[in-house]
């Protein structure tokens, strides 16, 4: 039984996680004929705490409810997996990522987000406001002004071969090497 | 919970449909036909899917800098297999004509082009690379513990929020 356990604390291989959240696709519409997505909750509370006479947001969310019990399980996940799956080890990284992010002053590698970047007092700073609030925004605009996110657009689009969403996948990862390697490096020397 | 069956049986004009037509990968539009504690298989299937998404590190603000620099296969993979695995599923519930647990058919509405998908998904990108997370792994962010993440996941609110209030004046 350890034996498992420790197994399971470990970082799980690509082809373990890949596959599994493939299955989302299919388990989703057998068990409710629910299209796999995420960001659509975030619409969704937005139709429930604040529509303001948005005719976006004019919607019975109601019926959308799944979406959010989806999501919330995906915290309670995040809980799960804190409280009894950790991995005590420091993240594996790229050792070319290693030197750019030392640069940075990043020598936090104790969990999956660097502490020494998003923390409450960060916030406060301009290189934390930047990373954590205008980012967040980007994700919430972006999502919705696309359709869609990465299990939207490229896990369930790309399964049930629309191609809106294979357009959609090619500019999340266009945006995401122009920020990555163009911007994000002057981001991070503020 | 008790009011998602109310409310789809009150409803008697069917707004979604307008919501549905603007925007199709959003409303799913099902009605909600079964008890409502049914919807707990939901909540079962985030927990497992939020468990993968931190083990796989996924939700890694550093393996996603990986990926956006070509320096690690590790989330191309994850990605790329998920694809795989979700496209012979589809496949098969379309051959074999596969019912729901309610034996309903399945029905995966299709998604329309529109510029949308080039300026938005652009601007997703942007998020991605910055808080290294897409919306799933947000919420998982936040439930390991990292409670600094619920600022960023309210501003992802505000940013569907201003999209919506701002949808009519942006190119589609």
């Amino acid at each position: 039984m350890q034996e498992i356990m420790d197994w399971i604390r470990q970082p799980w291989p690509w082809y373990v996680a890949g596959p599994l959240i493939g299955l989302t696709v299919p388990l989703l519409l057998i068990l409710g004929n629910r299209t796999f997505g995420i960001s659509s909750s975030l619409r969704h509370v937005c139709a429930a705490c604040i529509p303001a006479n948005v005719s976006f947001f004019k919607y019975d969310w109601k019926k959308e409810s799944w979406n959010l019990l989806f999501v919330s399980g995906v915290l309670l996940g995040g809980v799960v997996t804190a409280l009894f799956l950790d991995d005590p080890n420091p993240v594996q990284v790229a050792p070319a990522l290693l030197e750019e992010l030392s640069g940075y002053g990043i020598t936090d590698y104790s969990s999956l987000v660097p502490a020494d970047v998003f923390n409450w007092p960060a916030l406060l700073t301009l290189r934390g406001f930047i990373l954590m609030v205008v980012g967040g925004f980007l994700v919430g605009f972006g999502t919705r002004y696309a359709g869609g996110c990465t299990s939207g657009h490229a896990i369930m689009g790309l399964s049930s071969l629309q191609w809106p969403s294979l357009v959609a996948t090619c500019s999340f990862m266009a945006g995401g090497f122009i920020m990555a390697n163009l911007i994000l490096p002057i981001i991070m020397k503020l | 919970m008790s009011t998602v069956k109310d409310t789809s049986e009150k409803t008697t004009v069917n707004t979604d449909f307008e919501t549905r037509s603007l925007d199709a990968q959003c409303v799913n539009n099902m009605e909600e036909t079964q008890p409502s504690w049914h919807l707990v298989k939901y909540v079962l299937m985030g927990i497992l899917f939020g468990i993968i998404l931190v083990k796989s590190e996924v939700v890694s603000w550093f393996r996603i800098q990986e990926m956006f620099r070509l320096q690690s296969f590790h989330m191309f993979g994850v990605i790329g297999s998920a694809v795989v695995v979700g496209m012979i599923s589809v496949l098969l519930i379309k051959k074999l004509g596969i019912k729901t647990i309610y034996g309903e058919k399945i029905v995966i509405p299709d998604k329309t082009f529109n510029k949308g998908q080039i300026y938005g998904g652009l601007l997703f990108g942007f998020g991605w690379a910055m808080t290294g997370a897409c919306p799933g792994p947000l919420f998982a962010q936040l439930g390991s513990g990292f409670t600094v993440i619920s600022i960023t996941i309210l501003s992802a609110i505000a940013g569907t929020w201003v999209y919506g209030y701002l949808r009519d004046k942006l190119p589609s």
